[in-house]
């Protein structure tokens, strides 16, 4: 499996999970864990997915999160591969 | 698994407080393109490095878009030119054709620096070396993104002073020539004592003999990402001011050294080392001079700044072996002036002197780096400098460096921009007295009695 994490932060509004989901649902793309808080009317989301049947490259999927993000929802959306935060934070 | 605040953390390292990869450096030997004839040797040099790192820089970018980590540079290093030029090259102006195709090989797959043109004559200079480095100054002025570097001592071997006089001379002449672009050649040229052979970061990046035939070097950063934390444990004892910086470190390490673990697969070039060095960049809060005011000092400089810096250097090393198997290179804190919005301020409110530098270099890596000094400083005094520089690394068994660049045609008081990553530097004043004699004295220094542990 390869796993990958995406973080939505941003103002609070309708639909964010929803759009987010629905591109995910749309790029075969399975989600493993969600954990989402709302602080001071900022929206922070933090997603495990999984990604080993995406059928386009990986930085291309990052892209379009990124500018779904700006674009139509107005947060800020980004997608990383996994390995980044287990090396750092787990010896 | 990962939580909230985990990922946070890192992307808050990232996006705030300048975490990146400095550079990811891939070492390339060029002994197997040796020829006597300088065409042929050329062709074989420029080919060699075009196959070997044509995909260098899009690897790079991929691996920074997949975990969202900046990887800043990517370069190349190269065997010291002058143990490749050596039968090829019967002038000065022999060797300064082959920076022209290392310029050339290096714009042409899209890196920003290429390191190596270079020579160890920390005994003594072969012919070729002595051309290799008269052909510097012509060399560094015609092109762009070659770098050189000279050593010219060892703890081993002494120091030979006859190469460090003629660095003198040779650094004046790189200033002279490049006068109209504020003196730039000097930026990139330093000069060596105990140069480690896998060196990532520029402009002392060469690829040892030693090295395998080709190898990918990483160097990690964050100065920003040791202040933030350090903000955290504001007023605390020695101890927790240790610990913060060591469990940082581990993290920033472990960064490069996933980086470096992905390149070396995807590019299929063996992995070399990670270098652990704190290196600062001109942007605002990645500078090292701002860690050692976060551990109160008013300015870098100020007494007490040699014990933070050895503190934190050490710390540093603690931490990241532990994230990082194969560590090498420099390893340590940088200190450059002209890179460091710190220590630019501390040298424009007089707190930093070119003497409490040179104290400094004792207990970090490189050195004298980056200083602008004014341009009518003689030949003799810039040697007069290497030499004390170099007599410290020699002594103490570590690696010292000099990059000093006399501004031609500026004073103490004003001030060069070089832009990018290089920044801009106030001039520093000099020591006004002579070494004159002691410099034009021949020979070498020998080697510190502790060098016979055999």
């Amino acid at each position: 499996m390869q796993r990958a994490i995406i973080t939505v932060v941003g103002k609070d509004t309708i639909g964010i999970i929803a759009g987010v989901c629905t591109y995910l649902a749309e790029n075969r793309i399975n989600i493993l864990d969600i954990s989402q808080t709302i602080v001071q009317g900022y929206f922070n989301m933090m997603m495990v997915v999984d990604v080993t049947t995406l059928e386009k490259p990986f930085g291309q999927m990052a892209d379009e999160l990124a500018v779904l993000g700006r674009e139509k929802i107005g947060v800020q959306i980004k997608c990383q591969k996994e390995e980044i935060f287990d090396l750092m934070h787990r010896i | 698994m990962i939580n909230i605040s985990e990922v946070s953390e890192t992307n808050a390292m990232i996006e705030k407080e300048n975490l990146d990869v400095r550079t990811i450096t891939m070492g390339i030997s060029l002994m197997d393109c040796i020829d006597s004839d300088l065409q042929v040797l050329r062709q074989k040099i420029y080919d060699k490095i075009y196959k070997s790192a044509a995909n260098l820089v899009k690897v790079g970018e991929e691996i920074s878009t997949d975990y969202g980590i900046p990887i800043v540079n990517k370069r190349i290093s190269v065997t010291p030119v002058a143990l490749v030029g050596g039968s090829a090259c019967h002038s000065p102006e022999d060797f300064a054709q082959i920076a022209v195709t290392l310029d050339k090989a290096a714009h042409d797959v899209g890196v920003n620096f290429l390191g190596g043109y270079s020579a160890l004559v920390s005994k003594g200079m072969t012919k070729a070396d002595k051309l290799l480095i008269e052909s510097i100054p012509q060399a560094l002025s015609e092109t762009e993104l070659v770098c050189s570097s000279i050593n010219v001592g060892s703890t081993k071997t002494g120091i030979d002073m006859d190469a460090v006089r003629m660095m003198g001379r040779i650094i004046r002449e790189t200033a002279e020539k490049t006068a109209d672009r504020g003196s730039i050649g000097c930026a990139k040229l330093v000069v060596f004592c105990n140069a480690p052979d896998d060196n990532p970061f520029m402009a002392g990046a060469f690829h040892g003999v030693t090295e395998a035939d080709r190898i990918l070097n990483i160097g990690v950063s964050g100065p920003g990402v040791v202040k933030k934390a350090l903000e955290s444990v504001h007023g605390k004892d020695f101890e927790t001011l240790c610990e913060t910086v060591k469990k940082t470190a581990f993290k920033v390490t472990r960064v490069g050294q996933l980086v470096a673990k992905e390149a070396s697969r995807r590019l299929g070039v063996p992995f070399g080392i990670i270098d652990l060095s704190l290196a600062p960049t001109p942007a605002v809060g990645d500078s090292v001079a701002d860690i050692l005011c976060e551990m109160g000092l008013e300015y870098a400089g100020a007494p007490g700044t040699t014990a933070a810096l050895a503190l934190l250097n050490d710390q540093v090393k603690k931490g990241g072996v532990m994230a990082s198997s194969y560590v090498g290179g420099l390893s340590g804190a940088f200190i450059p002036v002209s890179e460091d919005q710190g220590m630019i301020n501390a040298v424009n409110t007089g707190c930093l002197t070119l003497e409490k530098l040179e104290a400094m270099t004792c207990v970090c890596s490189v050195g004298l780096d980056m200083i602008a000094i004014p341009g009518d400083t003689k030949a003799s005094t810039i040697s007069g400098i290497i030499a004390d520089e170099m007599a410290i690394g020699m002594i103490n068994q570590k690696t010292t460096a000099v990059r000093l660049i006399p501004v031609i045609g500026k004073g103490v008081g004003e001030q060069v921009e070089f832009g990018g990553l290089l920044g801009y530097a106030p001039i520093m004043p000099v020591n006004p007295f002579s070494c004159e004699e002691f410099i034009s004295r021949k020979g070498r220094i020998p080697a510190p009695v502790h060098s016979f542990k055999n």
